[in-house]
């Protein structure tokens, strides 16, 4: 499964640790909320990054005292038409100030992607090697936004405010 | 009118070449039938019997005569020559090809039409008066806060995949002609005692198979917090409204389950932590969306002009004047309601031509504008009183002069059998027929105000439950059985109707709404208690006794 990150397809880094099984020595990580919560120091004491798999039902309250020792936060799209995560994903990104890696997992297909990227997510596990593919194309078919989000787009209504401004400034 | 300016008809392009893509990728097999639903849904194109079923919005019920124009090309060139208004300011054309949608699509966004979010798991049009901005009395045009929400809601990158559909109403009137009541989020617009314009939210209404009243959760929340308020309380219901059942999964379940108290701390929690995220409307803001709406030069009209007063001489004008006919905040001016229901025909539908002769009527007499109302009826919201009689003949030419407005035979129906999949029974042919069976306006006048409401499925689509009286068509060893509920109402007093007894069979459902007529004429105090007061008056069983004693 191709992972896109900042804008184009990457290696993914992290290795993904299945509850149980063994840690490698080092090297990053990607392990369950469940693994984690576990014993969360032991995993960032790890020489290595961590992230974590934080699944679309349970509340980030118990995520949030370890933002800033992760290195990502996978947000599970189990289908695509379950949301949840868009919501988890604003809430990190503009209320809990998360700034490392926000991944999309689970069913991601090209027709979330500006979504996605305007509730916060910089990195994703896509579905279809055709739809990693058009991630650049994809994200240039929007240009006017409505709602304002954490990605610093401008809005059409601040847009039109600057314009009026600007017109009054010129007269 | 709003006037979309550039970057909205460029949001609507770019949302046209999106969908043109997502076709393209269906067609070549790119993308799975269950991908390509989900895709399809929320640009308001459903799989139906017999094909697939285009719904267009058309928000806050206010087109313009050359995007009623377009519909009719639509109707015209896409489809079979005609389109079906809908209970909650769409139109559905039922016979599209889905190679020719994208099509459809960008000659409408020429227009400024849209589909999106007319259907699938998101916040659906945002729905309000038809008489908005006209209707005496209003506190403000609530079209304007329709408008704000509108954009808010369209493509909302957090809540563009719910638990369930979301629907809002609007009203700014004390008659609440938007049906809030039975809307997941309901605002009606009032003043506080500082003389601030806010909104008293109601939340949690709705009627499918569990029939749910809205109950107020903030009696005031400032004009200038509405957009963070409404989001505040769609992160709740998108984080916690259940998705495990499909049935149980609108928010008026949620809100039920949670009790309104706890969901009301829950929003206001939300909302308190969500701080200042831009979502805040500065007056510049408002004024900004204000500015953007054009209303009419009137003139300086009498009251009373003579060309109305040689009219009243013939009966027939007069019947539909004092029908059809409603007062407007301006003197001089009158808002034309056109009936959709004529005797024998299908609910709510309009041929293509029918379309275009309205479009050159608004022209000539309603400054180029049209309203669409929930009750599948359009208006015309701008008619000097001096052109009533010209206007008159002209509707009648097209059949759009049925002097029925509000009476038994304005009767509210979903597509039922005939064309809808969930359907367990026909809709259109019960109303057909009751239009027949009243077809005597003197008769129907003599009754009254008495809205019939059918839906061919619990789902609910023709808002049976808020009837005064209520058709629900189930299935019965194979057969088209209706339950009948009476006493139910949409407005500010809305409340689900009582059943009054058994399902009767298809063939015996005009029967008994006659019968349920003719006790009410017998039962009421004085003719001018209404059919749905009388219900309030004596209890379903004087109903019950008529109905059921020979059956």
């Amino acid at each position: 499964m191709p992972l896109v990150k900042n804008g184009r397809i990457t290696t993914d880094l992290f290795v993904g640790v299945a509850d149980g099984a063994e840690l490698p020595g080092d090297g990053a990580i990607m392990v369950t909320a469940e693994r984690f919560l576990a014993d969360p120091e032991a995993l960032l004491r790890r020489a290595g990054k961590v992230g974590v798999i934080w699944p679309n039902n349970r509340d980030l309250d118990d995520l949030v005292p370890y933002l800033d020792r992760l290195a990502a936060v996978a947000l599970v799209f189990p289908t695509f038409r379950d949301g949840r995560a868009y919501s988890q994903a604003r809430l990190l990104r503009e209320r809990h100030g998360y700034d490392g890696e926000l991944r999309a997992t689970g069913q991601v297909l090209r027709d979330q992607f500006v979504f996605m990227s305007r509730a916060g997510f910089d990195a994703f596990e896509v579905r279809k090697e055709a739809d990693a593919d058009a991630f650049a194309a994809t994200m240039k078919r929007y240009t006017v936004f409505y709602q304002p989000t954490g990605d610093g787009r401008v809005t059409a209504l601040n847009r039109r405010m600057l314009q009026r401004h600007s017109e009054s400034a010129g007269q | 009118m709003y006037a979309y300016d550039e970057l909205d008809r460029t949001l609507i392009s770019e949302r046209v070449s999106e969908f043109r893509d997502q076709v393209k990728r269906r067609l070549s097999g790119e993308l799975t039938e269950d991908e390509f639903k989900i895709l399809r849904l929320q640009n308001g194109v459903y799989l139906q019997l017999h094909a697939y079923m285009f719904r267009v919005a058309i928000p806050y019920g206010t087109l313009s005569s050359k995007q009623l124009r377009a519909l009719a090309h639509v109707a015209r060139r896409y489809d079979r020559g005609y389109g079906h208004f809908t209970t909650r300011q769409n139109i559905q054309f039922n016979w599209i090809k889905l190679a020719e949608l994208p099509d459809a699509l960008a000659d409408l966004a020429e227009v400024g039409i849209h589909a999106m979010q007319t259907s699938g798991n998101n916040m659906r049009n945002v729905t309000s008066d038809q008489w908005a901005g006209v209707a005496p009395g209003e506190i403000e045009d609530p079209r304007i806060w329709s408008e704000l929400l509108r954009q808010h809601t369209t493509l909302h990158p957090e809540f563009s995949f719910l638990p369930r559909k979301f629907k809002i109403a609007i009203t700014a009137s004390e008659h609440d002609r938007a049906a809030i009541k039975i809307h997941d989020i309901g605002l009606r617009l009032h003043k506080n005692a500082d003389g601030e314009t806010g909104f008293e939210v109601l939340v949690g209404g709705g009627l499918g198979r569990t029939p749910f009243i809205a109950k107020t959760i903030k009696p005031f929340v400032h004009g200038r917090d509405i957009l963070s308020y409404v989001e505040a309380i769609l992160r709740v219901y998108n984080q916690y409204g259940r998705r495990d059942n499909i049935y149980k999964a609108r928010i008026k379940i949620l809100v039920h389950e949670l009790g309104i108290e706890k969901f009301a701390r829950e929003v206001e929690e939300e909302w308190k932590q969500m701080g200042d995220v831009g979502l805040t409307l500065d007056h510049a803001a408002i004024e900004e969306v204000r500015s953007r709406f054009s209303y009419p030069a009137y003139e300086k009209l009498p009251h009373m002009p003579d060309e109305l007063k040689q009219a009243a001489h013939d009966p027939v004008f007069e019947r539909w004047r004092k029908n059809s006919v409603f007062p407007h905040k301006v003197q001089g001016y009158s808002i034309v309601t056109l009936s959709l229901k004529p005797v024998g025909g299908p609910p709510g539908d309009a041929t293509a031509e029918q379309m275009d002769a309205i479009a050159d009527l608004a022209d000539r007499y309603s400054f180029g504008e049209i309203r669409v109302g929930h009750e599948q009826n359009l208006a015309l919201p701008h008619v000097a009183k001096r052109d009533l009689p010209a206007l008159f003949k002209a509707l009648d030419r097209v059949g759009l002069a049925t002097p029925n407005v509000n009476l038994v035979t304005d009767i509210i129906a979903c597509p039922g059998l005939d064309y809808c999949s969930l359907a367990n029974a026909r809709s259109i042919p019960i109303a057909q027929e009751l239009t027949r069976r009243f077809a005597n306006h003197d008769t129907a006048g003599l009754i009254g105000r008495l809205h019939i409401n059918i839906s061919g499925c619990i789902n609910a689509c023709g808002h049976h439950h808020v009837g005064h009286i209520g058709i629900l068509g189930v299935e019965k060893n194979g057969e088209e059985f209706y339950q009948i509920t009476i006493g139910g109402r949409a407005d500010e007093n809305a409340q689900m109707g009582t059943l009054i007894g058994p399902a009767v069979p298809y063939a015996e459902v005009a029967d008994v709404i006659e019968d349920i007529v003719e006790a009410y004429l017998a039962l009421r105090d004085r003719p001018e208690e209404l059919f749905v007061d009388t219900v309030k008056r004596l209890g379903v069983e004087p109903f019950r006794e008529r109905v059921y004693a020979t059956r």
